[in-house]
């Protein structure tokens, strides 16, 4: 079974902390929801775990082993989804996704159809994404999880920008991940209904600006 | 290797589809070079003199131009980001996008150089020695301009800095490419400066795609 851990992790931007000592287990079926206000660091957590960001601090480890020693076979684990949805409009819809599909070594011919069809986007594959909606252009992003066969799913705010149907949609395919062994870790403003979900409020990790500045100046 | 080709075939449909940058930058290889009997004079043994050293500057400034779009659009939209995350390392992504961005801007100008060179009244001997120059010497422009590109991706103002960073690094290959054509004009072999010109090639190849990439995640941070 496999399992993704952080260990004290500490996280700074340019030199200004953003949160110290936060530990996180997502095991195998497991979903972590991140809560928190603005700029307690959601977002950059997130971005540590997909490996884009180097933690200042603390340790990313994969049945227990550290990520940072393999960066190839953790890149091939995961599907990140950030707030920009990557979506070109000079190509359709279905050329879009073609394309993440034969990057992530998917076929496209076979795996494009049913990921828009998840997502309720079929019927505009052969429209120019110049055309789409901005929760349209989401679906067609969120419909990049349905190509790979990453285990590792890192969602950041997936629910901006979608109605309630498809939030529900949302959901059904988050739990149809996590039933086959896949996990995700999630950061929400909004109530995504995930089952036995772990919630990780970073408000308690964060480091005041206060205290960073009499931190600093006591070094 | 499939997600090489997947990257190529993308940044070429798009090239087609916006069509835009190729003809820009020829545009703009063919306008600098006119502007050059118009400002020295029409007089045929002047302009052959300076033939060889004007299209080779003017072919710099042109690819110069259409670096700073190489990964500027993949990063404003979060393509780039994906990319930095799917399976293929971020080396392979920099030398599709640098292939395809030669094949987009760097070939026209290829194409376009002979029939600027009769304009300026280059001597016939130095064409195929041009076009041969241009070969080697394009691609390692763009390879080293890929290296720029990534490092003033997400600043203000990256143009400029882009320019300043870069044209020094562009000058050996305009040395030995000028060399090559004025040694064939001239009636000296040309193999010294070719040589020379396919090693910045090979160099390029093997060194740029590590940096471009060292700056890309740094970028994306």
């Amino acid at each position: 079974m496999d399992q993704f851990k952080g260990a004290s992790l500490d996280c700074l931007r340019s030199t200004r902390p953003v949160f110290r000592g936060l530990d996180f287990d997502l095991p195998a079926g497991g979903a972590l929801v991140l809560t928190g206000p603005n700029g307690s660091g959601k977002s950059s957590l997130l971005r540590l775990m997909a490996g884009l960001l180097p933690p200042a601090g603390g340790m990313l480890t994969w049945n227990g082993e550290p990520v940072a020693e393999d960066p190839d076979a953790h890149r091939a684990r995961l599907a990140y989804l950030g707030h920009l949805d990557a979506v070109k409009p000079a190509l359709t819809a279905a050329e879009n996704l073609a394309f993440w599909a034969q990057l992530e070594g998917a076929d496209p011919a076979t795996a494009v159809g049913p990921a828009l069809d998840a997502l309720a986007i079929g019927h505009l594959a052969d429209l120019p994404a110049r055309f789409l909606s901005a929760g349209q252009k989401r679906r067609l992003n969120l419909a990049r999880l349905g190509l790979g066969k990453a285990v590792l799913w890192l969602l950041d705010e997936p629910a901006t920008a979608l109605d309630v149907e498809t939030i529900g949609r949302l959901c059904d395919l988050i739990q149809r991940h996590r039933d086959g062994g896949g996990m995700v870790a999630v950061s929400t403003h909004s109530d995504l209904d995930l089952k036995d979900a772990v919630n990780l409020d970073l408000g308690q990790y964060t480091v005041s600006a206060a205290r960073a500045a009499a931190e600093e100046t006591a070094a | 290797m499939t997600g090489f080709r997947a990257i190529l075939e993308r940044d070429l449909r798009l090239a087609l589809r916006q069509g835009m940058d190729s003809v820009m930058v020829v545009m703009f290889f063919v306008i600098a070079v006119v502007l050059f009997p118009l400002g020295v004079g029409p007089e045929p043994n002047t302009l052959a003199r300076i033939a060889p050293g004007v299209l080779w500057v003017a072919a710099l400034l042109s690819v110069l131009l259409s670096l700073e779009r190489l990964f500027h659009n993949d990063f404003e939209d979060g393509s780039l980001e994906l990319m930095a995350l799917s399976p293929p390392s971020l080396e392979i992504v920099v030398l599709a996008k640098v292939l395809a961005h030669w094949l987009v801007t760097g070939l026209p100008l290829i194409i376009a150089a002979p029939v600027l060179a009769i304009l300026m009244n280059m001597p016939a001997d130095g064409f195929a020695l041009l076009i041969l120059a241009l070969l080697l010497g394009t691609p390692a422009l763009s390879l080293i301009g890929a290296v720029g590109a990534a490092l003033v991706l997400g600043s203000r103002r990256g143009g400029v800095l882009l320019a300043l960073l870069i044209l020094p690094l562009f000058i050996p290959v305009l040395i030995f490419g000028v060399g090559a054509v004025e040694a064939a004009i001239g009636g000296f072999p040309a193999r010294a400066p070719l040589l020379l010109l396919g090693a910045i090639f090979a160099a390029t190849l093997a060194l740029c795609p590590w940096g471009a990439a060292a700056g890309l995640r740094q970028a994306l941070e």
